[in-house]
């Protein structure tokens, strides 16, 4: 019985058990190795097991807790936030254009709708654009990035518009990874990090050349640490590339200037191309904190670096003020790249089609968003600056909630969706974990899940030092309902630790 | 100073070992769309001095010029299976509930059709905080996986689907590439090889070069309508042993560029083939909507499967494709796709899991536009007659240039066509003069795409040259689209007419 539609859906017989598994053409033996070594915790089995308890409540089991709450994964409108509404009317207004006729839709809207129209094929979203995505969309990203960098020129040609960043980061990956045995790719990552680098470079084997992020110091990033992690991994590959993720993802740290002048300073040197992930330029919260982009502190160190260093800068609708995850919209831009590369790079990004027009046109809105003299635009700025508001009250509540409980250590959450605080663990429920084949803070976050109904995702899923064990929880969830979370890790954390002394 | 990417990732030349063993050339060619929308746009420029880039008319894809003088007012491009990019309207349900999802306050309006509001807020509730703007699971969420599985049920006549075996992607393309990443294992010694079609569209035979993978070239017959033969299968497989471990046979049924419908009969051979020589079935029938030739049928590789009963049906492999793409609705743009995985061994649907959520999930509004596909209007609800004269108009249109345009073709001197049985394009054979072999020689390119080149210069018509996709050697081609409205088709081939006769002339 499909329970969701309340119709029978015909379940296939089970067809493989009796005839022999080792018979199948796609076998363990026979499918990709590398493969094998892919992981992704964010979606990974504490998140299956968070689902099958959702299926179980609705089957009506008892359980402890009425509902799961899924703070797995940085989805703000999964979690209560609401649409900007300027974009989806746009958006709305592409996707059936007999709406340009009805007057409950602003001026301003339709003019953008009917920009983005004349720029699609047969003017309609369905039409495929261009590999690297609508021309008259990659000019706006540029007009962006040009006014969002103080005037620093940025050239349409060098941005290609993605599937969320993550198509691009991987596409990126790709171009990078060649060579066999000691010349294999390298390419260097924080420790902790956002899953999908790592499972990308095993995937294409490149060599993960991990650097750690100084949790004492805030989760800042030492060049004294690169400079360590970059020399060991030459003796085995041939590091090519560095990843900074800022603001950080899991750690939530906004780098200093400072420090993005020493990392470029470092990648110069070292000759390495920089992959600066930028999806939460616009989370962040903390005093003294601001976002530099990677690509105007380079220009403004001038030409010694600003015509040497390449570099490639992604972005994306999935986080920031709107949060439109499921649209899949992103982009990146390259700088300073070899134009026979930028030549295979273009033909790459032709092999997957075009990204989905939808998410094209949201994201021409959030780099061309109303103007003062709009009609949309009050009401707008309201949206945006209540989305941004709340986030960062919940960053300060969670870092200060979260540091009350004996045992549990939080960073100040300067920027992002994220805390990652580290727990101190009894002995005997590390123990109890490796009885289990399990990483104690996937014990921990298991447990916890059980007990709550609350979904973390465990530290060993993003990496982190040898002995330390944290949790990345979002600080999504609507304020009321995070506040009822963090207690309900305060009560679960003391009865743990008392489970186990 | 020496950049740090000196060549790209790690293409390498296997394909030309496969080539060269049946004298077929292959180019490490930039890829049709690529090409074409950058000759167009080339082109387009010439055409407008006085504007940085032109855009497409909204009313077809053609450029309207301004500047240099030229024998016609504008480009019109049928080199892409790209129906609302060639003048097809979009269906009025699908865009109405797509709108709804989009911005919900359209629920309340009162200009929506009940069901459109019905469908919008069921398709809302599926989805998390009731918005298209979250994530959804890694295989689509999970109403949808149940429709598109009923879907797929109903339409093979009641053999059993599971939604567990879905996967939405952004396109069928995205779904091929990530089934390909599993069954792909190169070894140091051996190259995975993949049977795949001589014509076929290029972007495939990309991701296989891509992935470091082999092209294995199956010849399909041009003179038999493009049909698939079981003995060719058998010889390009064994042409192959020593060169690449073949490991999957792909199929494109209808098919890509031929417009061939494969009979059940041959779907049964092609199966009973892949299960002798133990090969992993790929089965991409994005086209199964439009097939209105006469004596025609889709069949679909897994209801034949099945009704060829155990043990086959239990344990050969497939993947089939679908998308949301091509069909009646078109929705190239939306990026909807999905594979239905069969008869894999479950170790493996753990890793295809994990491979299918790297990419988080397929993009919502992809997603819906399967959902919609899956469950069309029915008789009795308010959206039924206009979704019918819809997709009746569509059929009419295919149809019509289903039969006209291979005839026309077919009574143009130097060009046959092999008659159209589905799918969206023709695939007809230039017989071109040996001067003009010649001449494209000097100039460095292959004779079929200098032959586009000039259509496209001297007539304004963008069409796909068969080097792209395939051909045997000394044979020239071109692919046209036929999802294509009349007015325009008949414009197409009136140039393309001119343009030959022209042509035969100049090198007669």
């Amino acid at each position: 019985m499909c329970l969701l539609h309340g119709t029978e859906c015909e379940l296939q017989k089970p067809n493989m058990t009796e005839n022999g598994l080792g018979n199948r053409v796609l076998n363990m033996d026979t499918m990709n190795p590398n493969v094998k070594r892919v992981e992704y915790a964010v979606r990974g089995p504490i998140v299956q097991r968070a689902l099958q308890i959702e299926k179980e409540l609705k089957e009506g089991v008892e359980k402890p807790f009425t509902e799961v709450i899924k703070a797995n994964i940085g989805d703000a409108h999964a979690m209560g936030q609401k649409p900007i509404t300027f974009l989806r009317q746009v958006v709305a207004l592409c996707a059936y254009p007999d709406l340009l006729e009805d007057d409950k839709f602003p001026e301003d809207a339709k003019n953008r709708a009917r920009r983005i129209l004349q720029a699609c094929g047969g003017g309609s979203i369905g039409a495929y654009s261009a590999s690297p995505g609508i021309e008259i969309i990659r000019q706006d990203v540029a007009k962006y990035i040009e006014k969002r960098d103080g005037g620093i020129p940025s050239n349409p040609d060098s941005i290609y518009l993605s599937t969320g960043a993550s198509d691009a980061i991987v596409t990126m990956l790709k171009l990078l990874t060649s060579g066999e045995g000691k010349n294999r790719t390298g390419v260097m990552i924080s420790i902790p990090q956002y899953p999908l680098y790592s499972a990308a470079l095993a995937e294409l084997a490149a060599v993960q050349i991990s650097y750690y992020l100084d949790e004492d110091k805030c989760w800042s990033l030492d060049v004294n640490e690169l400079r360590r992690a970059v020399k060991a991994a030459r003796e085995h590959c041939n590091p090519r590339a560095l990843c900074i993720i800022n603001p950080g993802n899991p750690t939530g740290q906004v780098q200093s200037r400072q420090c993005i002048e020493d990392v470029i300073r470092f990648a110069a040197e070292e000759h390495l191309f920089l992959m600066a992930d930028e999806v939460y330029q616009d989370n962040v919260y903390a005093e003294g904190c601001q976002f530099h982009s990677f690509k105007k502190v380079l220009f403004e160190m001038g030409p010694e670096y600003s015509s040497v260093v390449e570099l490639v800068s992604f972005h994306s609708t999935s986080k920031c003020f709107m949060g439109e995850c499921g649209f899949r919209g992103g982009y990146m831009e390259v700088v300073n790249m070899d134009p026979e590369v930028k030549l295979q790079l273009t033909k790459l990004v032709s092999v997957r089609l075009c990204p989905p027009i939808p998410g094209q046109a949201l994201l021409d809105l959030v780099v061309n968003p109303p103007q003062p003299d709009e009609p949309s635009y009050a009401t707008f700025i309201k949206e945006r600056t209540a989305n941004l508001d709340i986030l960062a009250e919940k960053a300060k509540m969670t870092e200060q909630v979260l540091n009350t409980v004996p045992g549990i250590h939080c960073n100040p959450v300067q920027g992002a969706m994220y805390t990652f605080p580290r727990l101190s663990l009894p002995e005997k429920a590390i123990n109890a974990a490796k009885e289990k084949g399990q990483a104690p803070d996937m014990f921990y976050c298991m447990k916890l899940l059980e007990e709550t109904g609350i979904c973390l995702v465990p530290g060993s899923g993003f990496g982190q030092r040898d002995g330390t064990y944290h949790f990345r929880m979002t600080i999504l969830p609507a304020t009321e309902k995070l506040k009822v979370v963090l207690e309900k890790i305060r009560e679960f954390h003391k009865r743990f630790t008392e489970e186990f002394s | 100073m020496e950049n740090l990417i000196a060549s790209s990732g790690e293409a390498k030349r296997l394909n030309s070992r496969m080539a060269n063993r049946h004298s077929h050339r292959h180019q490490n060619r930039v890829a049709v769309r690529a090409h074409h929308v950058q000759t167009g746009m080339w082109l387009a420029q010439a055409l407008e001095p006085n504007r940085s880039r032109s855009v497409p008319s909204p009313h077809n894809n053609s450029w309207e010029p301004q500047g240099v003088r030229k024998p016609y007012m504008d480009v019109i491009d049928v080199s892409w299976g790209d129906p609302h990019g060639g003048g097809v309207k979009p269906l009025t349900f699908v865009r109405q509930v797509l709108a709804a999802c989009i911005y919900p306050e359209l629920v309340e309006s009162d200009k929506l059709p009940v069901d459109v509001k019905q469908r919008a807020q069921s398709l809302l509730s599926a989805c998390d905080g009731g918005s298209v703007g979250s994530y959804t699971l890694s295989g689509g969420i999970s109403y949808i996986q149940c429709s598109v599985s009923n879907f797929i049920s109903r339409r093979d006549g009641g053999v059993p689907s599971s939604p567990e075996n879905i996967f939405m992607t952004s396109g069928s393309q995205r779904s091929l590439m990530l089934v390909l990443k599993l069954l792909v294992h190169n070894q140091a010694s051996l190259p995975a090889g993949v049977l795949t079609a001589v014509p076929t569209y290029s972007s495939f035979k990309m991701m296989l070069q891509r992935l470091g993978a082999a092209v294995v070239p199956y010849y399909l017959d041009e003179e038999q309508g493009w049909a698939m033969e079981v003995e060719e299968l058998r010889r390009a497989l064994q042409a192959s042993k020593g060169v690449c471990n073949t490991v999957a046979l792909y199929v494109i049924n209808p098919g890509n560029p031929t417009g061939h419908v494969q009979s059940r009969k041959c779907i049964e051979k092609v199966i009973r083939f892949a299960a002798e020589e133990r090969l992993f079935l790929m089965a991409d029938e994005v086209y199964q909507e439009s097939v209105f030739g006469e004596g025609s049928e889709f069949v679909s590789y897994k209801k034949v499967l099945s009704e060829m009963g155990p043990p086959l049906s239990h344990t050969v492999e497939l993947a089939s494709f679908h998308s949301a793409s091509k069909g009646f609705m078109g929705e190239c743009g939306l990026r909807g796709g999905y594979v239905e995985l069969v008869n894999l061994d479950p170790a493996i649907m753990k890793y295809a899991y994990t491979i299918f959520s790297t990419d988080i999930c397929a993009p919502v509004t992809g997603q819906l536009a399967l959902e919609l596909m899956a469950n069309p209007p029915r008789p009795g609800d308010p959206s039924y007659p206009v979704y019918t004269q819809e997709t009746q108009s569509i059929r009419a249109m295919l149809v019509h240039n289903m039969n006209w345009v291979p005839e026309f073709l077919n009574n143009i001197p130097g060009i046959s066509c092999q008659p159209m049985m589905g799918g969206a394009f023709v695939f007809p054979r230039l017989y071109l003069p040996q001067a003009a072999i010649e001449k494209a020689k000097v100039v460095g390119m292959q004779p079929d795409l200098w032959y586009c080149k000039r259509l496209l210069e001297e007539a304004g018509v963008c069409v796909g040259p068969g080097c792209e996709y395939g051909q045997k050697e000394g044979t020239h081609h071109i692919r046209l689209c036929v999802m294509t409205p009349v007015e325009t088709m008949e414009e197409v081939l009136k140039r393309l007419k001119n343009f030959h006769l022209h042509f035969l002339k100049e090198f007669s």
